[in-house]
C-alpha cells in the first residue's frame, strides 16, 4: 500500500477491571486506502467496538490502549492526549456514527442548533455560514434543508439517522466509523441508509469502517472485510475472496449461520458453545474449544496471521480445512 | 380444513383522544386501524410468519390473539372456540394455559429478581398446577433440558443477569413451554440476538414444534428467518395483508408492489454487489396509521400506482397460486 489513509498497527486495548484484565483488543493491524472500506464483523463481545473507540481515541475508563499506533495523516493518534485529539483528530480527520445514533440527538434543541455546534468548536463557523454549510449536508444525504429548524421528535428514525450522518461529515473526514449504523432501523430504511452511504463512499472518497454483526449487510459495503474472534482478528482480507471461499472455520461456521431468502435449508448452521471471557481466553487458538477442527496443536500454540490465498488467516490449518 | 387458529375479519381499532372543543362539537371519533378486517388460517404443526415494517400492526395483531388486547370485530377462532367471546378470569386463564407468547426482549421480559426457577414456576403457581415442589422442580429441570441449557443444575439457580441473550432467551421459552401450550405466539424472539445465537433458537423452536406439536404465530421483520422458520408467510402492510401464502410461493416470486420492494430490500451476502446502489422501488417511509390514504393503502408509495389505486381498495384474490391485494397483481413486472 502506497500511502495508505489510515495505518493501524498492533493496537491492544484492554480493560482494567476487579476481575482481571480484560483483553478485548489484541494485536490489530489493518491499512485503510482513500476511499476504500473495511467491514468489521463477530459476534457481541468480541471487541468491534473496542476497536472503534481505540481508533477514536475514546477508550472508557477502566480501558487503556496498552500497545500499537493509530496513524492518520501523519500523526499517531493513540498519543495524543485528550485535548490534542479533539483539536486535531477526532470529527475532523475521523469521525464516528454510532450504535443507537438516533437518541444521541437532544430532544431541547433543534436539527441545526445541534449540527453547527462542530463548525462552531473546531472552525470558529457561526452564523449564516454555519447554516449554510450544514443544509448543504442535510441535502448530501438527501434530507430537505428545512430540516435544520426541525426538532429531533418531528423526524423519523431513518431521518435522525441522516442527520447524524451528515453531521458526522461535516468537518470533511478522511475516514468514517459506522457502529452498527442501522441496526433498529427497518428493511428498506436500513437499504436506503446503505445506499447512502455507498454514494457518499463513491462521490466523496471517505474510507470508511463499518462494524456490525450482520453480514449480510456488511457484504454490499466493504472491499476489505475482517473478522473478528475474542479481540483478534481470525481473517483480513479481500471482501468477495473471504465470503466466497471462507478459510478461517469461524468466518465459515459464521458464514453458514445465516439465514438465506432463497434457499430452503432444513436446519441452520450454528456454532456451538459461546464466546469465550476474555479476562481469560483459552490457551492456544482463542477459537479451540468451540472449533469442529480442532487438534492438539491448537490448543497449545496460537496461530500467527499468515498469508492464504491473498488474506490473512490464523489458523493452524488454514487452507487445508475448509 | 384442520386449523387450529383461523381468523375472520379480525379487526383492532385504536381510538385517538379529542379535544375536549372537538367532543363539545361533537366530531368525528378518529381511529388508528391497527389491524384491520384480516383473515388467516393456521394449520396444526405449521408456522405462520407476518412481516411488514414498524408500526404495520404485526405486534398489534399479536397481542389480540393472545387476549392482551381485546378484539375491536370479527371472529378469533381457536380450536373451535371463539376466542373474542371469552369472559370472566376462569375462561381468559384455560385460554392462557393453552397459548403462550415468546417477547422481542429477553433483557426486559424476564424479573431481575427472579431465578430460573422462580420465573418458571410462577406459571404452575398462576395455574395451581405442578404438585408439590419436588414434582414442579423436576418439571423445570426437564424444561430447561429441553431447551438445552443443560446441565439444567447448572442454570436452574441462576439470575437473569448471570444469563447471556441467548440463553434469557431459551429461558422465556421455556417459560412459554412449561405449561405444555398449542399455540405459540413468537414476537420478534431473535430480533436481539447474535447471528449465531439467531441460528441456534431457531432451529431449537423449529424441533420443538414437531415433538410437542406446537403451531407459531411468527412475529418477525426479519424476513430471511421467515423462509427457514415458517410455512406460510403473510406481508402487512398499515393494518392489512398485502399478500399471503406458501413461504416459497411469496418470496421467489413476490407479486404485490410491497412485498416486491421489501424483499429487494433484504441485505444478502453477495459481495459483488458492493458498487452497486440498490434500486429501492419505494420511498418514503410508512405514512401515518391515523390517516390511512383512500384507495388502496400502498397507493402514495407504489411505483405502478394509476388512477384506480387512489379510488378502489383491492380485495385479496388469488393469483398464481397465493392471495395478493392488488390492482395489477400479476400484471406489473
Amino acid at each position: 500500500m502506497a500511502n495508505p489513509v489510515l495505518d493501524v498497527r498492533n493496537l491492544t486495548t484492554h480493560y482494567f477491571t476487579r476481575k482481571g484484565e480484560v483483553q478485548a483488543l489484541d494485536d490489530a493491524s489493518f491499512g485503510l486506502d482513500k476511499g476504500e472500506s473495511l467491514g468489521v464483523a463477530g459476534e457481541s463481545g468480541c471487541g468491534k467496538s473496542t476497536m472503534a473507540f481505540s481508533l477514536i481515541n475514546q477508550v472508557q475508563p477502566p480501558g487503556r490502549v496498552v500497545e500499537g499506533e493509530v496513524n492518520i495523516d501523519g500523526i499517531n493518534s493513540v498519543q495524543l492526549s485528550e485535548t490534542e485529539t479533539r483539536k486535531k483528530v477526532r470529527w475532523k480527520r475521523i469521525s464516528m456514527v454510532f450504535q443507537g445514533a438516533m437518541d444521541i440527538l437532544t430532544p431541547v434543541y433543534t436539527v441545526g442548533h445541534q449540527m453547527k455546534e462542530p463548525l462552531h468548536y473546531h472552525q470558529g463557523i457561526t452564523g449564516d455560514e454555519a447554516r449554510e454549510k450544514c443544509e448543504k449536508y442535510l441535502g448530501e444525504v438527501g434530507l430537505d434543508r428545512e430540516i435544520f429548524t426541525r426538532y429531533p421528535h418531528e423526524l423519523s428514525g431513518g431521518q435522525k439517522q441522516r442527520v447524524i450522518i451528515a453531521t458526522s461529515l461535516l468537518l470533511e473526514p478522511a475516514v468514517l466509523i459506522a457502529d452498527e449504523p442501522t441496526t433498529s432501523l427497518d428493511v428498506v430504511v436500513e437499504a436506503q441508509i446503505m445506499n447512502l452511504l455507498k454514494r457518499l463512499k463513491k462521490e466523496l472518497g471517505i474510507s470508511m469502517i463499518f462494524i456490525t454483526h450482520d453480514l449480510s449487510i456488511l457484504s454490499e459495503v466493504s472491499n476489505k472485510l475482517s473478522i473478528m474472534y475474542a479481540g483478534k482478528f481470525a481473517e483480513l482480507g479481500d471482501a468477495e475472496r473471504i465470503y466466497n471461499n471462507p478459510k478461517h472455520p469461524y468466518t465459515e461456521k459464521l458464514l453458514a449461520s445465516i439465514p438465506r431468502l432463497h434457499k430452503d435449508v432444513k436446519r441452520l448452521e450454528r456454532i456451538p458453545g459461546a464466546p469465550p471471557n476474555l479476562v481469560d481466553p483459552p490457551s492456544g487458538c482463542r477459537f479451540h474449544p468451540r472449533c469442529p477442527y480442532a487438534e492438539k496443536v491448537c490448543q497449545e500454540e496460537e496461530p500467527e496471521p499468515r498469508g492464504v490465498e491473498g488474506r490473512k488467516v490464523a489458523c493452524h490449518f488454514a487452507g487445508e480445512v475448509t | 380444513m384442520n386449523a387450529v387458529l383461523e381468523a375472520e375479519n379480525l379487526k383492532k381499532y385504536y381510538t385517538m383522544s379529542q379535544s375536549f372543543f372537538g367532543r363539545l362539537l361533537g366530531s368525528q371519533k378518529k381511529y388508528v386501524k391497527a389491524v384491520d378486517e384480516v383473515d388467516f388460517q393456521i394449520p396444526r404443526k405449521n408456522a405462520m410468519a407476518v412481516v411488514g415494517e414498524s408500526g404495520c400492526g404485526k405486534t398489534t395483531l399479536g397481542k389480540v390473539v393472545m387476549r392482551l388486547l381485546d378484539a375491536t370485530g370479527g371472529k378469533l377462532i381457536m380450536e373451535g372456540k371463539d376466542v373474542t367471546e371469552i369472559s370472566g378470569s376462569g375462561e381468559l386463564k384455560a385460554y392462557r394455559r393453552t397459548t403462550q407468547m415468546i417477547f422481542q426482549d429477553p433483557f426486559s421480559s424476564m424479573d431481575p429478581r427472579f431465578t430460573a426457577f422462580n420465573t418458571l414456576e410462577e406459571p404452575m403457581d398462576i395455574h395451581d398446577i405442578g404438585g408439590s415442589y419436588e414434582e414442579r422442580k423436576k418439571t423445570i429441570m426437564d424444561a430447561l433440558e429441553e431447551v438445552q441449557l443443560t446441565p439444567a443444575e447448572e442454570f436452574i439457580d441462576r439470575y437473569p443477569h448471570m444469563l447471556s441473550g441467548g440463553q434469557k432467551q431459551r429461558v422465556a421459552i421455556a417459560r412459554a413451554l412449561i405449561l405444555n401450550p398449542d399455540f405459540i405466539v413468537a414476537d420478534e424472539p431473535t430480533s436481539m440476538l447474535d447471528v449465531s445465537v439467531r441460528a441456534e433458537l431457531l432451529n431449537l423452536m423449529k424441533d420443538l414444534m414437531n415433538e410437542e406439536d406446537l403451531t407459531y404465530l411468527y412475529i418477525t421483520h426479519d424476513i430471511s428467518t421467515s423462509r427457514f422458520f415458517s410455512d406460510s408467510i403473510s406481508v402487512m402492510y398499515l393494518g392489512k395483508f398485502v399478500e399471503k401464502g406458501e413461504v416459497a410461493t411469496v418470496l421467489d416470486n413476490p407479486l404485490h408492489p410491497y412485498s416486491q420492494a421489501l424483499l429487494k430490500a433484504v441485505p444478502e451476502p453477495k459481495p459483488e454487489m458492493i458498487e452497486v446502489i440498490k434500486e429501492l422501488p419505494i420511498k418514503g417511509e410508512v405514512p401515518d396509521a391515523t390517516n390511512v390514504p383512500p384507495g388502496c393503502r400502498f397507493h402514495p408509495r407504489c411505483p405502478y400506482s394509476q388512477d384506480i389505486c387512489e379510488k378502489e381498495e383491492p380485495e385479496l384474490r388469488e393469483v398464481e397460486g397465493r392471495e395478493v391485494a392488488c390492482h395489477f397483481a400479476g400484471e406489473v413486472p
